[in-house]
């Protein structure tokens, strides 16, 4: 046992350095197979141990830290299976959540209508324009997030750009507005997250054979039946992925909230982001964070079953 | 001779169907243009109005032509300057580690096959698929526990977390469509694995390596929610942008975006160039080592 593992420390020391591993054992095969895996987990460890310490004990934490009661002045939280704060952070927080929810799923449906027609032309149509098409409509991510929703502050103020000219010749009321309203907040989540939409769009339409597309035309499919029975089932994996991409960060979202919106259009990110920064109410805020990881947990596991981790990965690693 | 033949036939030989041009032809490629001149506007917007020739010293939604004043000031705001070099200093060793820590992983995925490999690409996934805030909080509800002081430490630490799971994946994909025979080629041709690793391997996933330290960078420099959450008093720019909308952005603020932007549009350039160049030497080393290992059987 021993020696089998020193053999292996050797072979493994070995192939990082880069010499000839000693003599052919006997059921090469099979010692290879292993070799291969010692080697395998000896380059995963440090960044493996890096998540795991950045990334999976702070989700567990998180969870500790939800179930804790007490407060600051009275001499800090104490862990006491606390399964009160969920009920009372729900109750409390439950408007903020629904309009989360309504908010991002707004969001997600506009962007996938809008970023659905945009995909499939490029990916089907733009020819040798594809690549340069698809650059051009990530170059404005290259700004910072909060950059381009303060801007969005600027177009859509009562007389900024878009409006000022349209009041102006008498196509919009003088009191009309949209800034500090819901459709402030919904148009900017639309915005931000159409990058997660159009990506995985675009990635699924690009893999279709075009070849069936012709060969649906050929057995007397109209264009749009080719479409409906062609092309829209074989997106479907890019349109879930674009759903679960852009729907769960958006619900967690409080900048365009916090930038477009008013105190009426709190969503539930900008409760915990107070209860965390401003309040330090750590276990409710914690709680409400738990709540959203579960949602997201239970969306990401059906997503997984669907489509496999690595395919789900890669969509959401192109986005 | 023959293939150009060959060639012409194809390009010249009649489409199977006429496409009439009808009107509704033009729909979707005008609304992909509208598209992209909707997703680029704030962009023109910000630059535009880094030269906005305004009295005050906060950005206003009237635009008045033109100014350098914002350029030449860029500086004239302390806390700013501040943000903008702690955002550089977080994520050039943020990109770094996560760089190094990611590519081991996204090597290992792309390549063994080993117990825990799904549970691992499924870690991946989360970390990528995961609302930020709730990584936030986690993230913070741990420096809390641990009484850990907040500030850069913190956010570089959050950083590079977050960001390994991205240069995995992108150099995972990258190892992923390595054609393994080039590598068995060069083992065959008395290579070590050691050499086989660098003389082959590495050179043909360093495009992924870039891409992901790019994509590292990028997204720390960008990063709001986690930044937030971990920074305590530390401002990075986007922090600080987010603090001012309270009281009205300063026009500098769109000259520091103008210039972030072209820097990262350039580097993007660059990158994609360089990739593009390495696809080609690539396959040309391909074909000359299959005509040396045809060589020998043919002759």
């Amino acid at each position: 046992m021993a020696q089998d593992k020193a053999e292996d420390l050797a072979l493994l020391t070995a192939t990082v350095a880069g010499q000839p591993a000693g003599e052919p054992p006997k059921r090469a095969d099979q010692f290879l197979a292993k070799r291969q895996r010692r080697v395998a987990y000896g380059i995963l460890a440090p960044g493996g141990v890096y998540l795991l310490i950045a990334f999976i004990v702070p989700l567990i934490i998180v969870v500790y830290t939800s179930l804790q009661t007490g407060g600051l002045l009275s001499g800090g939280y104490t862990f006491t299976w606390a399964f009160d704060n969920y009920a009372d952070a729900f109750s409390s927080s439950k408007i903020f959540i629904i309009r989360a929810v309504v908010y991002a799923g707004l969001a997600t449906l506009i962007g996938i209508l809008l970023a659905y027609p945009m995909a499939y032309w490029i990916a089907f149509y733009a020819g040798k324009w594809k690549s340069t098409l698809f650059f051009l409509i990530l170059v404005p991510f290259f700004v910072s997030f909060v950059i381009r929703t303060v801007q969005w502050n600027f177009i859509l103020a009562d007389d900024g750009v878009l409006f000022g000219p349209l009041k102006t010749i008498g196509l919009l009321p003088d009191d009309f507005r949209v800034l500090a309203s819901p459709v402030a907040v919904v148009a900017g989540l639309t915005y931000n997250f159409l990058p997660f939409t159009a990506l995985p769009l675009y990635v699924a339409l690009e893999r279709i054979d075009k070849r069936l597309v012709e060969a649906a035309k050929d057995l007397y499919a109209s264009r749009f039946e080719a479409f409906r029975k062609v092309v829209l089932p074989l997106s479907y994996p890019g349109l879930f992925a674009a759903l679960v991409l852009s729907f769960v960060p958006a619900t967690g979202d409080y900048v365009n909230s916090g930038v477009l919106g008013s105190n009426r259009t709190t969503m539930v990110g900008q409760v915990i982001q107070t209860k965390f920064l401003t309040e330090a109410d750590y276990p409710e805020a914690a709680a409400l964070s738990v709540i959203l990881m579960l949602g997201m947990l239970v969306i990401a596991l059906a997503y997984a079953k669907a489509l496999g981790t690595e395919d789900a990965a890669l969509a959401a690693g192109a986005a | 001779m023959s293939a150009t033949a060959l060639d012409r036939a194809t390009t010249e030989a009649p489409p199977l169907r006429t496409k009439r041009k009808r009107w509704t032809s033009y729909i979707l490629p005008v609304f992909t243009i509208a598209m992209i001149v909707y997703l680029a506007s704030p962009v023109f917007i910000m630059i535009v109005f880094s030269f906005n020739d305004i009295a005050g010293q906060r950005q206003i939604a009237d635009f008045t032509c033109c100014t350098l004043n914002w350029w030449s000031e860029m500086f004239a705001i302390p806390a700013l300057n501040e943000s903008v070099k702690t955002s550089i200093l977080v994520a050039i060793p943020a990109a770094i580690v996560a760089t190094a820590l990611g590519t081991l992983i996204g090597l290992v995925l792309g390549r063994y096959g080993f117990r825990g490999r799904g549970a691992t690409n499924f870690v991946i996934f989360l970390a990528i698929a995961i609302p930020e805030i709730v990584l936030a909080s986690s993230l913070l509800s741990m420096f809390v526990l641990g009484k850990t002081p907040i500030g850069y430490g913190t956010i570089l630490f959050s950083h590079i977390g977050f960001a390994i799971a991205f240069v995995a994946i992108t150099v995972r994909a990258r190892v992923q469509g390595l054609d393994r025979s080039l590598e068995n080629a060069a083992q065959d041709l008395f290579a070590t694995p050691f050499q086989a690793f660098t003389k082959v391997t590495l050179p043909l996933i360093l495009p992924g390596i870039v891409a992901g330290f790019l994509l590292a960078f990028v997204l720390s420099l960008d990063d709001f929610v986690i930044t937030n959450f971990v920074g305590g008093a530390v401002n990075t720019f986007p922090t600080w942008v987010y603090g001012a909308t309270r009281i009205g952005v300063p026009p500098q603020v769109n000259v520091w975006g103008t210039i972030l932007f072209s820097a990262g549009l350039l580097t993007a350039g660059l990158n994609l160039v360089a990739s593009f160049r390495a696809n080609r030497r690539a396959e040309a080393a391909a074909a000359s080592a299959s005509a040396t290992l045809r060589g020998p059987s043919a002759a």
